[in-house]
């Protein structure tokens, strides 16, 4: 079987894998790392979403192969070492976000991508259509939204442009 | 510094948060038991056919198979149960086909499940089912209920005539043909209801687990209702005494409702555990999810609406043809006929009813409570109804509301069919609605929409729903074949910090806060000092857990009860350490105090002297402070409101854009306003997605065609907008807290909203009625079968 080496959160890993092994099953079965989610078998709910080289990226889509070298961040990445959490994920806490929990690690991953991408603003119409690869049940994305618009300023370490608002 | 306010009415963060956001949640899928293997089972992918055989021995060879089972295996243990027993019109009882847990001799949908196969990998077990060798014997199927009960039609069941479950009724036929029969305007409308897969984001897992040395099992699953789980696993299919099962519920993600009943996937695993002496996960794909949770709502409906003079309803009238599918699920015959028939008054005044629904077999996946479960149904017929009378009367859509809504004076209202509201002011919510929607100054933005070439439409729905069944022995004398109580257990742990033990289940809705919330309020501890658990019944002394938004109304109710209980032991425990007579402690705010006196006493305080008696009245009470409370509701709980849409519609499309949606609902007493907000707004996507987007689509054999997120259109962000959402409450009268619950009225109350909106933007075309989802194709068709009766441009 494929051996692959790949740093997982600042961390080198190596595992054994068949060729047919995705990287979301790489890093939930052989990792441990089961804070990034399956949700469906078509690449199409975005439970999945992790960062590949700074890329948001659906693990499902991806063979644990490909990631071979690859520099990988998952939801348990994002916070600092000592427990402060990344913007967004404060954003989603305080904005009401999330529900049952299962799409929000896939969700945060996507939207620090989306806000990373949008140095000059995001309107809602562009974060609702950045949104369009993650599925969400039980929020109806309402404040998914607003927590990703209060989210760009704190990253940006700027106000989001009046234009974009 | 004064402590934040964190009791009822804040809207404090929620406490489960931090792990959901950092990755460290806890579902079933997460958990993998020492020596674990993997079931996956082989399922029929055709509608109806006989099995002729079944060959397991290329299987049974292929690398790592521990073991494939049939039902040939499984013959001691019993069928999956059906928790409601509906009776005919005659007074017989409905039949009751044998559901088992793997398909005996026939497969009746695609999905059926025929054979597990486990092995030492998910891979390796997947791989083995495929090489199983199944002949199979085609039969006709059929999907649809007006099919089904067709002369001649395909019969999913030895022994079930014309494939029909129940022939049931509700109201007085006698008093509607009369009011029909003196009816200045009658109203008639076809429709239907469509079909739902719940698609909540966590697909089912179970994992089975037994311990040889004790004899005891334990089921991990993702379920909302943990001990009607062990109770329906063990008295019905296994076979085994309760206190050797435990049932988790670890988080889980999402439910709506598909993750009430007990599947055969559960059962399996449980059995198989203890024949393998190994641990067994089974996790849904999604495709295993689209053909195997249990679906929603298809109802095919006729209502008709009798009118005197005045607008005012005389009469209603109404048959339904439910889809059951090809097996009854837990609850699924309670759903057209108790959850649904019952509520046919809806706000109005409507004094003579009649609702009859034939309940139906279909070579289709089972149907059971999606959120609403039968509420969205007999709302969409009714709001749906009475917008076609306004239209046919010439009355104002919403003046002939008004003109019918049972007054804010008339509490407690008696329905004809059965149930009665205890409160509710449906002016009010109408009047907050109207003016937060801005109502009044629709025609400009109609106006203004029809100048860039676009179709604007306004509907609203002033809906109703029942919360919270009950009580158990209105429920029984019904059908129900359980309780429907709920039970709290409140621990003071000797430093006073409290553990609250819950017989609901939270897979989304926050009850580690709302819940928590409650003893802030009721017994003074900060929030940082509770802990509520749920979903374990090694833990939780009984539940019947969450569905028909209950959990606050019912089991909040048991907490106040049990919480009530703590206090007046407190009291006596504080009388005797401030040497003061019962009658005179007075509590509040989280301290026990002498009348009149500054002499008090912390309830920190109280409960270390529980544990720590040294000083104690040993002779009047036992040491330590935990009390448990069952509470039965006296009746359901009655939210409602008024849900506002607004949309455009592409002429060139067709696409429908939902551009305003406003609801504002009676919850009653609101423990955490951004809660609240969330349920509401996730229940009125799931509103709009019925209404504009999903379907669950058969073709007329019973072949799934929507069997996958490629091919039913869930609700994304870009298909929605933001939305106005507030609440407007009276008070629920019975039961402790004044709570309705809100996890539904966001579902029940908007597809008709929507819909209303949609007909209303293509009234120029003289549409009546257009079915759920009205898709792009769908109104694109219409627009182009009919010119418009008068230019809008």
């Amino acid at each position: 079987m494929p051996q692959v080496s790949l740093t997982v959160n600042g961390k080198p890993a190596s595992a054994e894998v068949e060729a047919r092994t995705l990287l979301v099953e790489l890093l939930r079965e052989k990792l441990g790392l089961t804070g990034t989610h399956v949700g469906c078998d078509t690449s199409q709910c975005g439970a999945c979403v992790v960062h590949v080289d700074g890329m948001a990226v659906k693990s499902c889509t991806m063979l644990a192969v490909q990631a071979d070298g690859a520099k990988v961040t998952t939801i348990e990445g994002l916070a600092a070492a000592d427990g402060t959490l990344h913007p967004m994920q404060e954003m989603f806490r305080e904005h009401h976000a999330l529900q049952c929990g299962f799409c929000t690690p896939g969700m945060v991953m996507t939207a620090i991508d989306l806000v990373a991408t949008h140095p000059d603003g995001l309107t809602e119409e562009q974060i609702r259509h950045g949104l369009e690869g993650n599925l969400c049940r039980c929020t109806g994305y309402h404040n998914i939204v607003k927590a990703i618009a209060a989210a760009w300023p704190l990253m940006h370490g700027k106000g989001m442009p009046a234009a974009a608002e | 510094m004064a402590p934040p306010f964190e009791g009822i009415g804040a809207s404090v963060r929620r406490k489960e948060d931090l792990r959901f956001i950092s990755g460290h949640g806890h579902y079933t899928d997460d958990i993998n038991r020492p020596g674990q293997v993997y079931a996956y089972f082989r399922r029929s992918d055709r509608p109806h056919a006989k099995i002729v055989s079944i060959d397991t021995k290329e299987a049974a060879a292929a690398p790592g198979v521990l073991a494939i089972y049939t039902a040939a295996d499984l013959a001691a243990i019993g069928g999956l149960p059906c928790g409601w027993q509906i009776h005919n019109k005659d007074g017989s009882p409905m039949a009751e086909p044998k559901h088992p847990v793997l398909a005996e001799g026939r497969v009746r949908h695609v999905g059926d499940p025929i054979a597990v196969v486990i092995a030492e990998t998910k891979q390796q077990a997947k791989d083995a089912a495929e090489l199983l060798a199944i002949d199979f014997e085609d039969l006709p199927g059929v999907a649809t209920v007006t099919d089904a009960v067709k002369p001649g039609a395909p019969q999913v069941h030895d022994g079930v005539a014309n494939n029909v479950c129940y022939d049931w009724h509700i109201g007085d036929k006698a008093a509607v043909d009369a009011a029909f029969a003196r009816a200045a305007h009658k109203v008639r409308l076809d429709l239907t209801n469509n079909r739902l897969i719940p698609n909540a984001m966590e697909p089912r897992a179970a994992i089975g687990e037994y311990d040889a040395a004790t004899g005891d099992y334990t089921l991990y699953t993702t379920t909302q209702n943990p001990h009607v789980i062990r109770l329906l696993m063990c008295a019905f299919v296994l076979q085994l005494p309760e206190h050797k099962v435990r049932v988790v519920a670890p988080d889980v993600g999402g439910g709506f409702g598909s993750k009430i009943y007990h599947y055969a996937e559960e059962a399996v695993v449980t059995w198989a555990a203890a024949k393998l002496h190994r641990p067994i996960k089974w996790t849904a794909e999604r495709s295993e999810s689209f053909m195997s949770d249990a679906h929603g709502r298809d109802h095919v409906t006729t209502g008709e609406l009798a009118l005197d003079k005045d607008g005012k309803f005389i009469g209603l009238r109404v048959h339904t043809y439910a889809n059951m599918g090809a097996y009854l699920s837990t609850f699924a015959t309670a759903v057209p006929t108790y959850l649904s028939a019952t509520l046919l008054a809806g706000t109005y005044t409507t004094p003579a009813i009649y609702g009859e629904v034939t309940a139906v077999f279909t070579n289709t996946v089972p149907v059971d409570a999606y959120r609403g479960a039968g509420r969205p149904e007999t709302a969409y017929l009714i709001e749906r109804l009475v917008d076609c009378a306004a239209r046919e009367t010439g009355i104002d859509r919403v003046e002939i509301r008004r003109r019918n809504f049972i007054p804010r004076s008339a509490f407690p209202y008696q329905t004809p069919v059965a149930l009665q509201y205890d409160s509710g002011d449906y002016v009010a919510t109408l009047d907050v609605a109207m003016k937060k929607a801005d109502w009044a100054g629709f025609p400009a933005r109609r106006a203004a929409a029809a100048a860039k070439g676009r179709l604007r439409g306004i509907g609203m729905s002033t809906y109703i729903e029942a919360c919270g069944v009950a009580p158990s022995a209105v429920a029984g004398a019904l059908g129900a074949r359980a309780g429907l109580y709920e039970v709290a257990n409140i621990r003071f742990n000797p430093t006073g910090s409290v553990t609250v033990f819950t017989g609901t289940h939270s897979h989304g809705q926050g009850h580690e806060t709302t819940l928590a919330q409650l003893v802030t309020e009721q017994l003074g501890v900060p929030l940082a000092q509770v802990e509520v658990v749920h979903g374990d019944t090694a833990k939780i002394p009984f539940g019947m857990g969450t569905y028909g938004s209950r959990s606050l109304a019912v089991g909040g109710s048991a907490m106040v009860k049990a919480m009530d209980k703590i206090i007046a032991k407190g009291k006596k425990i504080a009388a005797h350490l401030l040497e003061a007579d019962v009658r005179d402690i007075e509590f509040k705010d989280g301290k026990f105090t002498v009348a009149g006196t500054d002499k008090s006493k912390t309830i920190g305080e109280i409960a270390f002297t529980a544990y720590v008696p040294h000083n104690y009245p040993h002779e009047e009470l036992e040491p330590g402070l935990e009390e448990t409370a069952f509470y039965d509701p006296k009746n359901f709980t009655f939210p409602g409101g008024c849900h506002i849409c607004e949309v455009e519609i592409d002429r060139d499309t067709g696409v429908v854009h939902v551009v305003n949606f406003t609801a504002v609902d009676d919850v009653g007493r609101v423990v955490n306003p951004m809660i609240v907000e969330g349920q509401v707004q996730g229940g009125v996507a799931q509103g709009i997605g019925q209404a504009l987007l999903e379907n669950a689509a058969y073709d007329a054999s019973g072949q799934l065609v929507s069997g996958s997120f490629m091919d039913y259109t869930m609700p994304r962000a870009d298909d929605l907008p933001s939305f106005h959402v507030a609440t407007e409450n009276t008070m629920c009268t019975h039961n402790p807290l004044g709570s309705k619950g809100c996890g539904e009225v966001g579902a029940i109350g908007s597809p008709p909203a929507v819909i209303n909106a949609v007909v209303d933007a293509l009234r120029d075309y003289g549409v009546r009625h257009v079915d759920m989802p009205a898709t792009p194709a769908k109104i694109w068709s219409i627009m182009h079968a009919a010119a418009p009766k008068m230019a809008a441009e």
